[in-house]
């Protein structure tokens, strides 16, 4: 099951070129933008590993791209998703969220029915991927 | 789909643009704008034959290499990074400036910022800090120039424990692998980077364009003060004029002479002892012309005078 979460996820992946592309919009913005990984995609999962510091005072797309493939290096089975921070508010705040790599594989989710109190139900969505250590969940070592 | 006719002169299966057959090289040139940033080079910046001589080389490159381009005549983006080397004040960074926004105006880097580091920025102190440091800047200088000022001092010697190899070792992989999204300037003075490059044979190699920039002459160094002023809306009187020539040929003989850089340390000081002169006499009315000369005394009155007196 493909998991769509943040921007563009119902569209087919965006290539490095359009990624590279959204990343120049969020600079000409003065966002800073940062990138997180993670084996976990559950929905409420908000706390992605953060790849390095965000960064701050770029000019060009190609710094990030340089970042994203270091990552995909490392983590390449992995979740990671790009964000950009907007810091004109007076406090960062999100402004564009979107994946930027996936494991090949997404065994998706499924859906617990827990029944309590006579005959109420309550639903639990569960990572089949999660049944499995961190770090060996997508087919890493 | 309705499409309209197509000239049968296209070329088939092309959704790009078809690849242009003759140009008119005035025209790109004027386009493209350099002419004049090479024009502001020649008025702003006195002397440096060789290295403005050097810039209008690369200059034309880029223009017919973005020609080429254009005419599908592909070849491998052409090798950008340059060393600068010359005595200290000979004006390494401003032309490392104007080479930016020239390689900017000819789109052979998108963003045109310089990024000016020295060692510092560039390494760390302690294991493991050396690398996200210099990547950091990396990042910061992509589609811009990296301006790296006395670059040897990314190579020490005497410790071979030194980070600096591992930021040398970062940026030589980046400079190879990103051409076309960064160029690095190192600058600094010629003994020592003949040094640095000898002891880094990797460096010598990845930078195509090496300019050494010559000391001023006097003449020279008399019109770069006579344009400081002009910029800062002062003048010399004539025979402030006369004493400053004979403070040039004085102050060069002297240590520690760094060309432009003493020029405007110079003048600086004698802006003050003119300000000085001014208030020293509080009932006078001062006119315009009298705000902005300076006068033989203001430079008569600099140390470089005394010593020769004391001699």
């Amino acid at each position: 099951m493909r998991i769509t979460q943040g921007c563009f996820s119902f569209l087919p992946d965006l290539t490095d070129e359009q990624i590279s592309r959204q990343v120049q919009y969020c600079l000409g913005k003065g966002w800073a933008v940062n990138l997180e990984f993670t084996d976990d995609p559950h929905p409420r999962n908000n706390f992605w590993e953060m790849w390095g510091l965000p960064m701050f005072d770029l000019r060009d797309a190609a710094g990030v791209l340089m970042e994203l493939n270091e990552c995909r290096k490392v983590y390449g089975d992995r979740y990671i998703r790009m964000s950009a921070f907007d810091s004109s508010p007076g406090w960062e705040s999100q402004r564009l969220s979107f994946i930027v790599n996936r494991p090949k594989d997404e065994p998706g989710f499924r859906l617990e029915r827990h029944e309590v109190d006579g005959r109420n139900i309550r639903y639990t969505t569960k990572s089949y991927a999660v049944d499995r250590p961190e770090g060996s969940r997508y087919g890493g070592k | 789909m309705n499409s309209p006719v197509v000239p049968s002169a296209a070329p088939k299966g092309a959704g790009e643009t078809p690849p242009i057959e003759r140009v008119d090289l005035r025209r790109e040139f004027a386009e493209v704008g350099i002419g004049e940033v090479l024009d502001q080079l020649d008025r702003e910046l006195i002397g440096l034959k060789p290295v403005k001589t050097r810039i209008r080389e690369i200059a034309s490159l880029l223009l017919i290499e973005r020609i080429r381009k254009r005419m599908n005549l592909t070849s491998e983006v052409p090798t950008l990074h340059m060393s600068f080397t010359g005595n200290p004040g000979t004006g390494k960074t401003t032309v490392a400036l104007r080479i930016a926004s020239i390689l900017h105006k000819l789109g052979f880097v998108r963003r045109g910022q310089v990024v000016s580091v020295t060692r510092d920025e560039l390494v760390g102190q302690y294991i493991g800090h050396t690398a996200p440091k210099t990547k950091e800047i990396l990042k910061k200088a992509m589609g811009g120039v990296l301006f790296i000022d006395e670059a040897y001092y990314l190579h020490r010697p005497d410790n071979e424990r030194d980070y600096g190899q591992e930021a040398i070792e970062i940026l030589l992989q980046v400079m190879e692998s990103q051409r076309e999204d960064l160029v690095v300037i190192l600058a600094g003075y010629g003994d020592r980077m003949d040094k640095f490059f000898a002891s880094n044979p990797g460096f010598r190699s990845r930078i195509a364009h090496h300019i050494d920039f010559p000391d001023y002459s006097d003449d020279e160094l008399l019109a770069i003060g006579e344009l400081m002023l002009h910029d800062m809306n002062y003048k010399f009187s004539p025979d402030a004029r006369k004493a400053f020539v004979r403070y040039i040929a004085l102050r060069k003989s002297q240590p520690l002479f760094s060309n432009a850089r003493s020029i405007r340390n110079a003048l600086d000081r004698m802006r003050l002892r003119q300000a000085n002169r001014l208030v020293a006499d509080l009932d006078r009315v001062l006119s315009v012309d009298d705000i902005m000369s300076l006068e033989e005394s203001d430079v008569l009155a600099s140390r470089v005078f005394g010593k020769t007196n004391m001699a």
